[in-house]
């Protein structure tokens, strides 16, 4: 059943290369696509309500290398395939006024969601990774062709960067195939496989930083914000909302499963690290501290989001790296929370903004006056960042502060470190609004009325907040389904090892 | 099956017999029609050559599988055949992409000498007798050499010509000293006897000249660094359907046939090329051939502006990542290698049928020229898409199974020290490079706005038609390799 959001939406790519159609046949075509994803995915929710891994489609593929075309899904992946169905809707819906090359841009949208609900479905690692890397050319084609600022550059950096990772997990994977005996790729399977020690602590870290690249780890985080801002509004919130949420995924679903022992301290210490976990901790905090403050000073208001993307996203690594129950919980809630949240702002910033504006720089932004031309989108906005940085009743605020509760059993400072994060977050957020729609000038140019926010685009908005009220103010429609996941035998072996 | 009387011999060798016939044919038929114009000549040719290409593969199929004939001159097996079947194939795809080239009055030679080399290359799969094999390989080169110069008012296409020429005049000397040094060794011409005689605990140093030479030979043949230099030169000069047919099926066939030397007739002089286990031997020489090979040819790629000579660097990387396979020699990668090969064939050849059309319509191969094609060859723009995306190692295409069967083939050897990962993270980190030179190209086609003064479309409905079959059959072999795979078996 839920296979078919895969197949729809490559079917949707197929319809709209194949079929001459009009721009406005186009958006419909893609729109009906998505929200028989959706549909799908809320039908898939029905049957799989344990939360644990159940098989949907698995078939022999490649027989004599062991390789099968095997799609299941956990809570984990239910939970991000919910995310994506909604994010594409919405990106969608923001991208309403695409007239250049419009089926073109509509079928690189729908190839890189099929990649999408591919990699979070898939429990072979090969077809894993076979989808993980049919996202990666539709993201550069859509900055390049559709995108601003330094398109060209930002596209190509995010492919590579993507490649690159994608690169490390491949010799990862490929290692752990061969060291296993080279008669499987099934992720159960490999993740009940004992590999060696030493084996796991070169791999660990090879998978998950190859992930990791792709969630924003610092310092590999640098394509985000300039792909960010490159990319047109619907490539934007998918990046942010979707792609980064691939790279967590990975760390969780393959590094994290296939090499818990990675994590286990070496032994020895260099500088005062004792272990990959103590490493890959810092770095998270670093990321959340980092991104915030130099969100802090952005002149262009879609660098701010750019950044605090930088400096969430450090929350799901943090979350994952605290190993324990309510840390990584956390993390997942933050995963979907931030997928929701990081594409409205966007769509506020892209599409309602700079769309009508045609400008992202704060100083210019500040004299337009916006509130009084677009209040929708400063509402919006205000919601938004409202619930980005914790309003308590949206999906944020129970995320992080899983989040810092977990961080806190384990590495008490740090908590405190992400404390000054979210207090970091309040002030850039706090300031952007500001200046972008609270301008102190109040000379509005009556003679040339900015157009007014159009059906779609409320639509959009409207779904967002829906979602990310509705899993602020009842979590357990998500923790049910992820906390068995977490509990699943699957994830065994991290619980023998560092686990607390 | 011992082979006894010339009787049975030419049983076994009705598909080559029957692609001569067809060069023969193609030749007086062409002669025939001399008045016709030259396009329509082309297409009597190609369609007459393409009937006989079919009907060597009907033979193919059913002639008999397996035969061992006279010292080892010829070794049929299925996979051979199968072999042969791919290698057919390919030369007709080449020919039905060559009717969008201008050949200039020799319209039946050129066809005719296509066929030759078809034959020269099926013969070249199906020995394992060194005599048969320098032969072959001859004949092959001789047939290129010829092929590369055919456009006869463009200079740089004969500089290109004597210049891969003069280069494989040298390496067909040094393979045969290699061989001869062999034969010296062992008293066969048999490679399974060659094989089993040298072996011996230490390597004799007339050994290890043998080794040598014979590896420089054949790493011209492929086109491995430090022996690639003709191949930009005769990428950018030949004509399209020459180069095609150099950067395919000839490859398939020396790839195909110096693995067999090495792994069969070097049997026991391989050493090792592990990570600190290193003894003398092939595998470590090839090794530094891949390692050289996949870093120069990617990282020369990245500057290049002709698309042409971008695919001549590339190839020169791929040659190294299939000297990865030879390196473990199990028959799996022997399979990979075979996979891998054929697949990247395909994908070249529709590459070079793509770029035929955009210098018919632009005269160049600049990446300039490629601008704006997506708006203009929408159809054609998505082949190329899916060509150099294949060539990218991007699934789900063939490229990337084909990539990762080599990697695994490599590593599969030794499952539990992993020797070869160094080569296996230097290929995966290179080909991470080489998206960078192919999304270039991809880039010019799809990103940038075409130029004003650009024509209408015209390219003809059958080659799109072939161009789409190739790109099909990529993304098919690319999702369900094992449509392929299980041929080999």
């Amino acid at each position: 059943m839920l296979a078919w959001t895969i197949y729809i939406s490559f079917l949707g790519v197929l319809a709209l290369m194949l079929l001459k159609v009009s721009a406005q046949a186009a958006r419909i075509i893609a729109l009906l696509t998505a929200v028989a994803g959706l549909a799908v995915t809320i039908a898939g929710f029905t049957h799989l309500r344990t939360g644990m891994m159940t098989t949907i489609v698995r078939l022999p593929w490649v027989p004599s290398l062991g390789l099968e075309y095997h799609l299941a899904a956990d809570g984990i992946s239910l939970t991000l395939v919910l995310l994506t169905g909604i994010v594409a809707i919405a990106g969608i819906l923001f991208s309403w006024n695409i007239d250049r090359r419009t089926n073109e841009f509509f079928a690189f949208y729908l190839a890189l969601i099929g990649g999408v609900y591919g990699v979070f479905l898939s429990a072979d690692l090969f077809l894993l990774f076979v989808f993980y890397e049919i996202a990666i050319i539709p993201k550069y084609f859509l900055i390049a062709i559709w995108g601003s600022t330094q398109r060209e550059y930002a596209a190509m950096k995010l492919a590579l960067y993507s490649f690159v990772g994608s690169a490390m997990v491949l010799i990862g994977l490929i290692a752990a195939y061969i060291v296993a005996g080279a008669h499987t790729m099934s992720l159960t399977e490999l993740a009940q496989f004992p590999f060696p020690h030493h084996f796991q602590t070169w791999a660990f870290p090879l998978v998950f930083i190859g992930f990791g690249i792709l969630a924003g780890l610092w310092p590999f985080h640098t394509w985000a914000p300039t792909g960010h801002v490159a990319a047109p509004t619907a490539a934007s919130m998918l990046l942010a909302g979707v792609v980064m949420k691939l790279g967590a995924y990975g760390c969780l679903r393959v590094a994290m499963t296939l090499f818990p022992q990675g994590l286990d301290p070496w032994g020895f210490h260099v500088l005062g690290f004792g272990s990959w976990r103590d490493v890959l901790s810092l770095l998270a905090l670093i990321g959340i501290i980092y991104g915030a403050m130099v969100a802090l000073v952005q002149q262009d208001f879609k660098f701010v989001i750019g950044y605090s993307s930088v400096s969430h996203m450090g929350f799901v690594l943090l979350g994952l790296m605290t190993l324990n129950q309510i840390g990584l919980t956390g993390a997942v809630l933050q995963m979907f929370s931030h997928g929701i949240l990081a594409g409205l702002l966007f769509a506020v910033v892209g599409r309602m903004v700079y769309d009508r504006t045609h400008s992202r720089d704060l100083a210019v932004l500040e004299k337009m006056n916006l509130y009084r031309a677009i209040p929708f989108a400063a509402v919006t906005f205000i919601i938004a960042s409202m619930a980005s940085i914790g309003l308590p009743g949206f999906s944020g605020f129970i995320a992080e502060l899983q989040v810092v509760i977990g961080a806190w059993r384990t590495f008490s400072s740090y908590a405190v470190g992400t404390g000054i994060g979210i207090v970091i977050g309040v002030a850039y957020m706090w300031r952007a609004m500001q200046r972008a729609f609270f301008g102190e000038d109040d000379t509005t140019d009556e003679a040339h009325p900015l157009p007014p926010i159009s059906m779609p685009e409320r639509i959009g908005a409207v779904i967002l907040i829906g979602s990310s009220l509705t899993i602020g103010l009842y979590p357990q429609l998500i923790l049910n389904l992820v906390i068995p996941a977490l509990n699943s035998p699957l994830f065994d072996g991290l619980r023998k090892g560092a686990w607390q | 099956m011992i082979a006894t009387g010339y009787a049975e011999l030419l049983r076994l060798v009705v598909p080559e017999v029957i692609v001569v016939v067809t060069a023969l044919a193609v030749l007086v038929a062409d002669r025939l029609v001399r008045s016709a114009s030259t396009r329509s000549r082309l297409i009597q040719g190609a369609a007459i050559s393409c009937i006989g290409c079919v009907c060597a593969i009907a033979s193919l199929l059913l002639a008999p599988q397996f035969a061992t004939v006279y010292d080892g001159s010829l070794v049929l097996t299925p996979q051979t055949r199968m072999l042969q079947i791919a290698l057919l194939g390919l030369t007709a795809l080449v020919i039905l992409l060559s009717t969008e080239s201008k050949i200039d009055t020799h319209v039946g030679e050129y066809l005719a000498l296509i066929l030759f080399a078809a034959t020269s290359t099926m013969f070249l799969v199906a020995t394992q007798n060194i005599l048969l094999i320098f032969l072959s390989l001859e004949l092959l080169s001789l047939s290129l050499y010829v092929l590369t110069a055919f456009n006869k008012r463009s200079a740089r296409s004969a500089e290109a010509a004597l210049r891969y020429f003069l280069f494989g005049g040298m390496s067909a000397a040094f393979t045969l000293f290699g061989l001869s040094i062999l034969y010296g060794l062992s008293n066969s011409t048999n490679l399974l006897q060659i094989g089993a005689s040298i072996k011996g605990p230490s390597l004799n140093p007339l050994l290890i000249v043998a080794v040598i030479t014979t590896i420089i030979g054949f790493g011209f043949k492929i086109a491995a660094v430090p022996f690639h230099f003709w191949a930009p030169d005769v990428y950018q000069a030949a004509p399209a359907g020459s180069a095609a047919l150099i950067a395919s099926a000839s490859k398939v066939a020396s790839f195909a046939i110096f693995y067999q030397v090495l792994a069969i007739g070097f049997a026991g002089a391989d050493g090792s090329g592990d990570w600190g286990h290193y003894i003398p031997g092939w595998v470590p020489a090839i090794g530094v051939v891949a390692a050289l090979s996949m870093v120069f040819g990617n990282l020369v790629a990245i500057t290049q502006t002709s698309v042409r000579r971008l695919l001549a660097y590339s190839a020169i990387a791929h040659a190294g990542y299939i000297l990865l396979a030879f390196l473990s020699h199990t028959q799996q990668s022997f399979n990979a290698v075979l996979y891998y090969i054929v697949t990247y064939a395909l994908a070249v050849i529709g590459a070079f049928g793509v770029i035929s059309v955009v210098e018919e319509r632009t005269g160049g191969d600049k990446l300039s020229d490629f601008a704006g094609l997506s708006r203009r060859e929408p159809v054609l723009s998505l082949c190329m898409l899916i060509f150099l995306l294949s060539l990218a190692g991007i699934p789900p295409l063939a490229g990337f199974f084909g990539k990762f069967y080599l990697f695994t083939s490599a590593l599969s050897a030794q499952p539990q020290k992993l020797g070869l990962l160094w080569l296996v993270v230097l290929a995966i980190a290179m080909s991470a490079v080489s998206l960078y030179y192919y999304l270039q190209v991809l880039k010019r086609i799809y990103v940038t706005e075409p130029s004003s003064d650009s024509g209408p479309a015209l390219t003809q409905i059958a080659s799109k038609v072939v161009l789409c079959f190739i790109a099909l059959t990529v993304v098919l072999l690319g999702c369900a390799p094992n449509l392929f795979l299980q041929w080999l078996r």
